[in-house]
């Protein structure tokens, strides 16, 4: 059986703000999952839930069908919202000492620090305190910290921001190989861009409740709309007279439009083919930016 | 990986940590060098026994003593070398004592015959001492607690500060770090009192000290430590708890203040009154100046055997109850983000409880 990270019906309130409003959604083994919304949407708090770090008041956090433990969260690699490590302390020392802390034998840490300096590329910056690296290392540092037990799971909040492209190449292989592994990963963002990239499954949650989830391509073709785009060799406005046709958008010989449920895009194709010929026609897929703005409304 | 394992990690690494702070090891350096230097100095600066020019035969007494005589021809002579720096002073063939500022002592009691002297009530301990032991003790539980206890809250707010702590609390209790940073901060003041200690005996002894006084000093010394031990645990849970209500560096000397009034009245009450047996007396009871009191009360013999174990125990009883507190202030303030937290606030926070009930149902 595939093990499941999952949260049931979480609910969290501060003060009078309810942060957190029945909150259900699963992170699979192997896969990455998104996790999208806006500033104060939950991300965190859920995080944060998961983490054992604050407590929800209802609700559950499962693995693999048992109510979360501290055994078991030993066994997550956790980056929080905002960065902390040691700033005095040396990257070498800190993964150690993290590592320790999450149960590893002394010979076990130190094998997966070099391998984790090596692979994020920290090799000659691994004996210096924190505080002298720059902030992309820095970031390095805290996801070789997230990954210094070899965890089982791993919960990253924001794991992108602050990296420059060739960092966040180098993340993303990492995160890779632990999904390859069958390790689940689940991560927020802000950067749609890196989510549409990255994730295998996509969570969107917005005012404290969760208003999609499932995989990416699920979800964009449930979030599809009935839009077409047309590419012929010579004008295409004659597409504004055809029945059931919306023109969204017309250039010359290109033209996006939609379609009335009752009208038939075949037909659409053939009314331009015994015009001339077509270069292109197919639905348009919405962008995860796209699906994002229809559910987080 | 059980509790103890866990709080051992935890330890190992603020002591890593502080045995490679700059600041720390010079601060230690410093104070070995004066305990070096309190010891060993006064000996040297003496300079053994004065040189004595003395014209004629000089007494026996003078050999006996162990000064250094030289015999010069005549008076003349003797008093060219005193002021010359030749010799310390002279002594004429008339009994005359000579010399430039003020006669040496070991020189005048060499050639003074004493009346014999019995007291019904001898005191043991000097005047001097009497003041200056209590200072000592109360100058080392203050500044070693205030050093120490200091950056106990600042390795807490650190930790709050960077947000490391969502990382730790997440693989260990939070009172496993508390009991980590409390226990590493015991051992590196203890260790760093038993250094000095260790230094200035050895100093004493290479400087021929007065041994009398050691064994005067052994009983109080011998108290002092359980005190200074027991004390400075019940300090460090206070360091911690409010370490954990501020969210950055510069909040702390703040929000130390209670703590640090703590520590500065009983050392100042405790030298003030070092003379005045009632006033010590009852602050000899006092968990907070207790440490350096009942150790300064043994020292001047004023209390009685059973006096100290009492006292011990109330502050051991203290200590608990202190612990309790601070760690509940520590948990209920560790992971709230949202600038300082007030005594208050961290008080009634339930977090850590109902995390640890989620976790007690879970298991």
């Amino acid at each position: 059986m595939t093990k499941v990270l999952r949260l049931d019906a979480v609910s969290r309130r501060f003060g009078d703000r309810q942060v957190l409003d029945g909150v259900s959604f699963e992170v699979t083994a192997g896969r990455m999952t998104g996790f999208v919304g806006a500033n104060g949407a939950g991300k965190t708090t859920s995080m944060r839930i998961i983490m054992g770090v604050l407590a929800p008041d209802s609700g559950e956090v499962t693995w693999a069908g048992s109510r979360m433990t501290r055994e078991i969260r030993r066994r997550i690699g956790y980056m929080p919202e905002e960065r902390g490590l040691y700033p005095k302390m040396t990257v070498r020392d800190q993964l150690v000492y993290l590592g320790r802390l999450h149960g590893l034998g002394h010979d076990a840490v130190r094998r997966n620090a070099e391998e984790l300096i090596e692979w994020l590329r920290l090799g000659e910056r691994a004996g210096d305190p924190l505080e002298k690296l720059s902030l992309g290392n820095q970031q390095r540092a805290q996801i070789a910290a997230a990954l210094i037990h070899d965890p089982d799971i791993l919960v990253l909040d924001e794991p992108f921001s602050g990296l420059d492209p060739l960092a966040v190449d180098t993340v993303v292989e990492v995160l890779r190989d632990r999904t390859n592994r069958g390790v689940p990963v689940l991560f927020s963002s802000h950067q749609l861009d890196v989510v549409e990239r990255l994730c295998d499954d996509l969570v969107v949650i917005a005012a404290g409740q969760i208003r999609a989830a499932g995989a990416r391509g699920q979800l964009r073709a449930e979030h599809a709309l009935p839009r077409y785009r047309l590419t012929v060799d010579g004008d295409a406005g004659w597409l504004r007279d055809h029945p059931g046709v919306h023109l969204i958008d017309l250039d010359g010989a290109h033209a996006v439009f939609d379609l009335d449920p009752s009208a038939d895009d075949q037909q659409v194709l053939q009314a331009a083919l015994a015009r001339g010929p077509v270069r292109a026609f197919g639905p348009v897929t919405p962008s995860l930016a796209e699906i994002f703005r229809e559910v987080a409304q | 990986m059980n509790t103890f394992e866990a709080v051992r990690i935890v330890a190992a690494r603020e002591i890593r940590v502080k045995l490679r702070d700059k600041a720390f090891l010079f601060s230690t350096v410093f104070f070995l060098l004066f305990a070096v230097a309190a010891t060993v100095a006064p000996a040297l600066l003496s300079g053994g026994a004065s040189t004595v020019a003395v014209v004629g035969t000089a007494p026996a007494a003078l050999g006996a003593a162990g000064l250094d005589v030289r015999t010069v021809a005549d008076e003349a002579a003797a008093r060219a070398q005193v002021r010359d720096g030749d010799v310390d002073a002279a002594l004429l063939s008339d009994g005359t004592v000579i010399a430039l500022t003020d006669a040496p002592n070991d020189l005048v009691n060499a050639l003074s015959t004493r009346p014999a002297v019995e007291l019904l009530d001898p005191s043991a301990v000097d005047e001097t001492l009497a003041v200056m032991v209590p200072m000592f003790f109360g100058l080392i539980f203050f500044s070693v607690s205030l050093m120490f206890g200091l950056q106990i809250a600042q390795s807490v707010t650190e930790e709050k500060q960077t947000r490391v702590v969502e990382i730790l609390v997440a693989s260990v209790p939070v009172r496993v770090l508390l009991a980590g940073k409390v226990l590493a901060g015991t051992v590196l003041a203890f260790g760093q009192i038993a250094l000095i200690a260790v230094v200035a005996l050895a100093g004493m002894r290479i400087a021929g000290g007065d041994s009398g006084l050691l064994t005067l000093l052994a009983p109080a010394i011998g108290w002092f430590l359980p005190f200074f031990l027991i004390g400075f645990v019940m300090l460090a849970a206070m360091w911690a708890a409010v370490g954990a209500l501020v969210n950055r560096q510069e909040d702390l000397s703040g929000a130390s203040m209670p703590v640090q009034i703590l520590v500065l009245l009983p050392f100042f009450a405790v030298t003030m009154f070092s003379g005045d047996p009632a006033v010590l007396k009852v602050l000899s009871y006092v968990p907070f100046s207790a440490p350096t009191a009942m150790p300064a009360r043994l020292f001047q013999g004023d209390a009685a055997g059973w006096e100290p174990v009492l006292s011990l125990v109330l502050l051991a009883a203290t200590t608990v109850a202190v612990l309790v507190a601070g760690a509940r202030v520590y948990e209920g303030s560790l992971l709230r983000s949202n600038g300082r937290t007030s005594m208050a606030a961290a008080w009634r926070d339930r977090e850590a409880r109902r995390l640890a009930d989620l976790e007690t149902e879970s298991a």
